[in-house]
Parts: structure tokens; C-alpha cells; sequence
């Protein structure tokens, strides 16, 4: 572990602890390989006991906001996909989710479906490099990963031959997408959706039963549905609580009311939970595919009527959000009828998800601490902004 | 039983392993540089200007009209306007770039200006392999660096420049009609 | 996402449960229709746990709390005034007379919640607070006690906004570091020179 550990004693502590030993407070990053980029722990340990947790970060922080204040609506754009910069494309629709109700912009039918396309196929992708991240951090260093990323590699060969990047994909538009796709595209999805519940049986085949994943992740860092809900979590996190808060369901936003798919939930909010509910939700997203893929209508793939570049929205506000594969993605716009934004706020499931790390660490491990923050699925990007 | 599930882990990457023996499938790396992946069409990397025919100067389609520069949301793009005209590919007088630079260690490769340019003038080239090791002067394309010919466009991106090629052509033509509305209208009563 | 209750009936509830409560209904024309309620500070921690604990209203998640900045601005405006003239003849009569008038509109930072339903699954219901002016006096209650949500989030407002949060457990800059004086999301905010290392690490 390259952690920089400082003995410290504490006075008012180790005197109301008699003679057993002293606490260790290490500082758990920024540099950390568990960490997932710069983020740091201010852990007090009791030998190997965690009693005090305050994550701090900030490191990657670039101002996103005032920079997207400062720029044209459609200059924001490019910017969202550096958030979480593994789910550039739900990013990009949970901004243009937000424009399009400030400024009441309608959104053509097929841009709709290659919307729930590419969000879908951004899930699978982030869910089965989330699960390698997490096993990763266990120690099964490699194999998963590698398999995980075996996979996401095609879709996000997919997603270059789109939109001309894999990651940053600055794909979606205020009312509809950017470019239309091909009918080879198409079917090229249709073959990643058709093929990728035997990558995840072969994935489970690997994981699931693993007794050493079982004794690391089963009711290691559970979370209370209450605490989960007060604290504000979503998303997969949420889920794996118990609580059945999918948007997708809730909101229905852009074409979701149309498929018909389930929610998985846990029951214990534990680590393995959370793996579980990831793993489940992949399946359901490749039903969501094959729908979506079989009903696509042909027709336009952006509002003719909506201007791009100098778009001045009527003053007001709105708060976009969609289910983003890390949770709720929201989006709260204030126009005062100019070219940029007045007040443009992002609002980071993944920062969010870090409200109750402390809570859910305490008298843990701090091997367990590594695990419990792998299964948050926190990117950086997102998190510092 | 305990071990079981590891068991059947083993199993699966020993599956995995002993299959890239035989399935092509499951050999997933390529041996970068020797060998290479094809590049998507639509691949995109950094901007560059594209002329018509051999000369740079004379065939640049920028005409200066600094949308770009303004939509650009690094603000990467610097273009100072020409004092004097040259025609453009209709044969209309516009203004032309003195100075067009382009900072691509600024550059977020994001497309917008291509989207804005109402000239068909700026487009993604697919390069990246541009290190250098001077790192302000080297990565500061100015326009001499930035002209490319169509027909390199057409050669990256053969679909998207046969669209612009025809929208162009299109373009063209109208200018052409325009230029004998008199003769097309007696042609039309006739 | 449609409101369920309106903000009327919000408004009604919240006068009704929370004695000497005060809200005012802020209308928001824009085609989201997301209309909020301005509610002051000596209530506001009792009000959120009204709309948080309600039977009805159950609004049990904090999704998103913003700070924003509204800067002094000055409004010219003409008004007609009556006036009293005195007419060369020497008579008293009123006339309709045009007059500029320049009023300075203090400034304020805001703090913007959006809260929904998880169990009742509605939403948003848009709770906004004000401070006093954007100096010494820009304090707001915090409502992290009854939305633990707002925890990171009202730390985020407090660093690049300013705002202090009187009740918030853990009061700290989260982004930019300790030590930092500005805020930099402020809209008068200037930014150190790009090329002034020295004072960007200060």
C-alpha cells in the first residue's frame, strides 16, 4: 500500500482508552491504485479497525460549472462527456434532457430509440468494467478486469464508428443526436446485445459462486434502506438496498415507458448486493436493447426548428435528470433568455454516493474499506467536477 | 462444497486461456506498432482546412467568418482576417484567413466547429500519432500545417466527403442558375 | 416527472403544519413549469421536516441543493409622476411629469433544493432560501439535520458560493482547499492570471 501512514497520538483518546495501543491515522490516497484516480481517505485507525473516515477530494476539480456558464448551451456539451468520462453518452443526454425542458424542444422518434440505444449500451459497459474495478481492488487483480474490458472494447468500437470517439463521444443534441446511425450499426449493436448474456453467464460462471468474493463482499459495508434514502443515494447503490427507485420507471423519461423490464432489488445493501444488482441490471438492459433495436423507426434524428448554435432559452429554469448507470444524473439550468447559461449545475450521483462511505466503513477492516469504495463506482471526473 | 466456485472459475479461465490457442476470437490485443487496428470512418482527431486543387493559398474554402473561433469551447482557434478578397469556389469575393492557428494541446477534439462551419472548411483529420518534443511551438498548428487537400479528405473520410462534395456541387449550380435568371425565365415561359 | 400537488396546495400544508411560517410562490415561466417556494430562515429547518415527514407529501429525498449568485443590480426605470406646477400665471396645477428613477436591487446568494418522493414517487418540489446580502450577513439554516443528501452538497455551496450553513456538522471547503480565500463561482469572481502560478497554489 503506497499510503502515507503518520502515527498519531491522541491525547484526549488514548487516555480514555487506557494502555491497549495507540490510533493510526493514515491518509489513504491521493495516490492510491484503489482510490480510482485522485481521491483520498483521512482514515483514524484502531489497528485494523476504521473509527473515522472524511474522504476529501478535489484534485481533479476544474470549476465544470463556471466553464459551462461561461459557454454557448451546445459548448457545454463536449464538456459533460469529461464528467464521468466512461458514460460520456448518458452525460450528454441528461444535459440535453435538462435544455430540452428549459426551452420546451420536442425530440424526433428515432432519436429517442438511438438515445435509449447508446444509454443502454453505456450501462453495460460501465456495469461490467465497474464489477472488473471492483475485483480488481480485491486482489483478483487482472482476469476480470481484462474480461470485463474485452467487452466494453467492442462497444466502444461501436461507439467510435458512430460518433467518431469512444469515450468522448459528444453525441447527443438538444433535440435528438448528432449524426444518424447505419443500418450496419445497427446491426452491430444487435450482435453485441445478442452475444452479451453469454459474456455474462461466462462472467457469473467466473465470479458469482467465488467463495473468496462471497467472504470479502457478503455483509461487508451494508447500508440501511433509510440511511440510503436520507443520504440521498441512487442508483444501483440505492437498489441493492431494497428501495425500488429506478427514473427510468419513475420519470419515464424520453422512451423508457415502452419496455418492458424489471428492477432488480437487494436485500441486505451489502457489497455483494451491489455486484449482484449490477450484474442483474446488465441483463435488463439487454432487453431494453433488443426492443429498442427491433421497434427503431426511420424518420429525422434531430428538431429541425431548434437552433444549435445560439440557442437563447426563455428565462426560467429546469431540473433535467436521468438514470445514469452510477444514479441519478440531474441537471438544474437557470436561463436568463441569453446564449449561456445563467447558473448551470451538474448534480454528481457519484459525489453523492460518497455522502455515507464513513458510515458504511466504520469498525470495518481497512482492507474492507477499498472494497466498500469499489462497489460505490465513483469516477473522479464526476466527483470533483 | 467450499472451493467449489473457484473451482469453477479456474476452469473457465483456463477455458479462456486454452481458448486463444485455437479461436482467433479470443485473441484480443494487437501488437501496436507493428500491427494495426483499421481505423473507424468516422474516426476524429484534431481539425484541419481543406483546399481545392494544388494551391494552398488560392483553393482555402475559410473564409474567416470566425464562427468557429467563437463556438470552439476551448477557445483553441485564432484567425486574424485578410485586409483584401480573393474569390471563393462559387467565384463570390470573401475575406480569407491571414492568420489560422489552432492550439491542439487546447484542442478537446470535440467536433463543434466542424458542425458550425457554414463553408464545408474545416474538418477531423484522423492522425494521432503527433508527438513532438517541443511542446508550445509544435503543437501550434498554423495554417500552413492546417491546409490539407480534399482528396486527402476524401481518402479519410470517403463517405462524408462525397455528402459535402455534393452539397457543394449543389451549391454551385444554384449560384450558376442565379447568374441567368433572365435567360432561365424566358426559358421557362418558352 | 408532473407534480402531483401543486404548489398552492404545498404552500396551504406547510402555513397550516408550521406556525408562522412564511412562503412565497415563485413562478417559473419557462416551459419546465418547475414553479418554487421561497421560505424563510427562522422556519425553514421545520418546514423541511414538515414536507420530509408529512403523510402526504413524504418528499424523503434531497436530490439536488445549488447555491446561486444574484449580484447588486441597478434597475433604470421611467416613472410618471403627479406633480404640482406652478403655471406662469400663477396658478397651482398637476401635471403628468416623466422621471427617471435608478433603484439599486441588493444582491443575494440562493440556495436551491429539489426535492422528490421516493415513496410516493413525485416530484420535484423546488424549496429555495435567501440570504440577507452577499457580505457578512450571507447565512442560511442548513438542512443537512433532516436531508443527510445535502451534506457534500451544502459544503459544495459554502466553498464556491460562500453561503454559510449555521447548523451543518462539517462545515468545510470540499473542492477547492483550505486555505482558499475567493469564491470562485460568484459571478464576480476573477480569476487569477493563467499564467500566475504563484497565486492559483497560494
Amino acid at each position: 500500500m503506497s499510503a502515507m501512514v503518520t502515527r498519531v497520538v491522541l491525547e484526549e483518546e488514548e487516555s480514555a482508552r487506557g494502555v491497549e495501543g495507540e490510533l493510526l491515522e493514515i491518509s489513504m490516497g491521493p495516490h492510491h491504485p484503489s482510490t480510482h484516480g485522485v481521491f483520498r481517505m483521512d482514515v483514524r485507525l484502531d489497528g485494523e479497525r476504521v473509527t473515522r473516515l472524511k474522504p476529501v477530494f478535489g484534485y481533479l476539480h476544474r470549476n465544470h460549472e463556471k466553464i459551462a456558464e461561461k459557454a454557448s448551451y451546445l459548448a457545454a456539451i463536449p464538456y459533460t462527456d469529461r464528467l464521468d468520462y466512461l458514460c460520456s453518452m448518458t452525460n450528454n443526454w441528461g444535459y440535453a434532457l435538462a435544455v430540452e425542458k428549459l426551452a420546451g424542444i420536442p425530440v424526433p422518434e428515432r432519436a429517442e430509440y438511438i438515445r435509449v440505444i447508446t444509454a443502454e449500451l453505456t450501462r453495460l459497459q460501465n456495469h461490467a468494467s465497474l464489477i472488473g474495478f471492483l475485483l480488481q481492488d480485491m486482489g483478483a487483480s487482472g482476469t476480470p478486469l481484462m474480461y470485463a474490458f474485452r467487452e466494453r472494447e467492442k462497444i466502444l468500437d461501436l461507439f467510435e464508428s458512430l460518433t467518431g470517439a469512444r469515450m468522448m463521444c459528444n453525441y447527443m443534441r438538444f433535440g435528438g443526436v448528432r449524426v444518424d446511425c447505419s443500418s450496419e450499426w445497427l446491426e452491430a449493436a444487435q450482435n453485441i446485445a445478442s452475444s452479451f448474456p453469454q459474456f455474462l453467464d461466462e462472467y457469473e460462471q467466473l465470479l458469482t459462486g467465488n467463495e473468496i468474493l462471497m467472504a470479502r463482499t457478503q455483509g461487508v459495508g451494508a447500508l440501511s434502506a433509510e440511511l440510503a434514502v436520507n443520504a440521498g443515494i441512487t442508483g444501483p447503490m440505492l437498489r441493492a438496498s431494497g428501495v425500488n427507485y429506478d427514473l427510468r420507471k419513475v420519470d419515464r423519461y424520453g422512451i423508457y415507458d415502452r419496455f418492458t423490464f424489471r428492477v432488480p432489488l437487494g436485500d441486505h445493501g451489502d457489497v455483494y448486493d451491489r455486484y449482484m444488482i449490477r450484474l442483474l441490471e446488465m441483463r435488463e438492459s439487454v432487453k431494453i436493447l433488443e426492443q429498442a433495436l427491433a421497434a427503431i423507426p426511420e424518420g429525422p434524428i434531430i428538431d429541425p426548428k431548434t437552433r444549435l448554435r445560439g440557442l437563447r432559452p426563455k428565462a426560467g429554469e429546469a431540473y433535467g435528470r436521468i438514470e445514469g448507470p452510477k444514479g441519478e444524473l440531474g441537471f438544474f439550468l437557470i436561463s436568463d433568455g441569453s446564449t449561456n447559461p445563467y447558473r448551470y449545475k451538474v448534480r454528481p450521483p457519484s459525489m453523492i454516493n460518497l455522502t455515507v462511505l464513513e458510515d458504511m466503513c466504520l469498525g470495518r477492516n481497512v482492507a474492507d474499506v477499498v472494497v466498500i469504495l469499489g462497489s460505490v463506482d465513483i469516477v473522479m471526473g464526476e466527483v470533483d467536477r | 462444497m467450499l472451493g467449489e466456485g473457484i473451482v469453477k472459475g479456474l476452469a473457465e479461465t483456463a477455458r479462456n486461456f486454452l481458448g486463444s490457442f485455437v479461436d482467433e476470437e479470443r485473441l484480443t490485443t494487437v501488437e501496436y506498432p507493428e500491427e494495426r487496428l483499421p481505423q473507424a470512418e468516422a474516426a476524429r482527431n484534431f481539425p484541419f482546412l481543406i483546399y481545392d486543387g494544388d494551391d494552398a493559398e488560392k483553393g482555402l474554402r475559410c473564409v474567416a467568418c470566425q464562427i468557429c473561433e467563437k463556438e470552439c469551447p476551448p477557445r483553441c482557434i485564432h484567425i486574424e482576417k485578410s485586409k483584401d478578397k480573393k474569390p471563393d469556389y462559387v467565384g463570390k469575393q470573401q475575406f480569407y484567413p491571414a492568420v489560422f492557428d489552432i492550439d491542439v494541446s487546447v484542442c478537446m477534439s470535440c467536433q463543434i466547429c466542424v458542425e458550425v462551419c457554414p463553408f464545408e472548411a474545416i474538418r477531423m483529420d484522423t492522425q494521432f500519432e503527433l508527438s513532438t518534443d517541443d511542446r508550445f511551438g509544435g503543437l501550434l498548428w498554423t495554417k500552413a500545417e492546417l491546409a490539407k487537400t480534399n482528396e486527402y479528405y476524401h481518402s479519410i473520410h470517403p463517405t462524408e466527403a462525397g455528402e459535402t462534395d455534393a452539397r457543394l456541387d449543389e451549391e454551385k449550380a444554384k449560384v450558376a442558375a442565379k447568374a441567368k435568371p433572365a435567360e432561365a425565365e424566358m426559358q421557362a415561359k418558352a | 416527472m408532473t407534480q402531483a400537488i401543486s404548489v398552492e396546495e404545498i404552500k396551504a400544508a406547510m402555513e397550516a403544519a408550521v406556525p408562522g411560517c412564511r412562503a412565497e410562490i415563485l413562478r417559473n415561466e419557462s416551459p419546465s413549469a418547475q414553479h418554487s417556494l421561497l421560505i424563510d430562515h427562522e422556519h425553514a429547518v421545520n418546514v423541511a421536516a414538515f414536507l420530509r415527514d408529512d403523510m402526504a407529501l413524504r418528499l424523503d429525498f434531497c436530490s439536488c441543493v445549488s447555491g446561486v449568485d444574484w449580484p447588486d443590480r441597478e434597475i433604470t426605470e421611467k416613472v410618471k409622476v403627479k406633480k404640482t406646477v406652478t403655471t406662469p400665471e400663477g396658478e397651482a396645477q398637476e401635471q403628468d411629469v416623466e422621471e427617471t428613477r435608478k433603484t439599486m436591487i441588493p444582491g443575494f446568494l440562493e440556495a436551491v433544493y429539489h426535492l422528490f418522493s421516493i415513496e410516493k414517487k413525485h416530484g420535484p418540489v423546488v424549496l429555495r432560501m435567501r440570504t440577507v446580502n452577499r457580505g457578512g450577513d450571507a447565512r442560511l439554516p442548513s438542512l443537512t439535520p433532516v436531508w443527510r443528501s445535502a451534506e457534500f452538497q451544502e459544503r459544495e455551496a459554502f466553498d464556491l458560493y460562500g453561503i454559510v450553513f449555521e447548523g451543518h456538522p462539517d462545515l468545510r471547503r470540499i473542492l477547492m482547499w483550505e486555505g482558499f480565500a475567493d469564491y470562485p463561482m460568484r459571478k464576480d469572481y476573477v480569476p487569477p492570471a493563467e499564467d500566475d502560478v504563484e497565486a492559483v497554489a497560494k
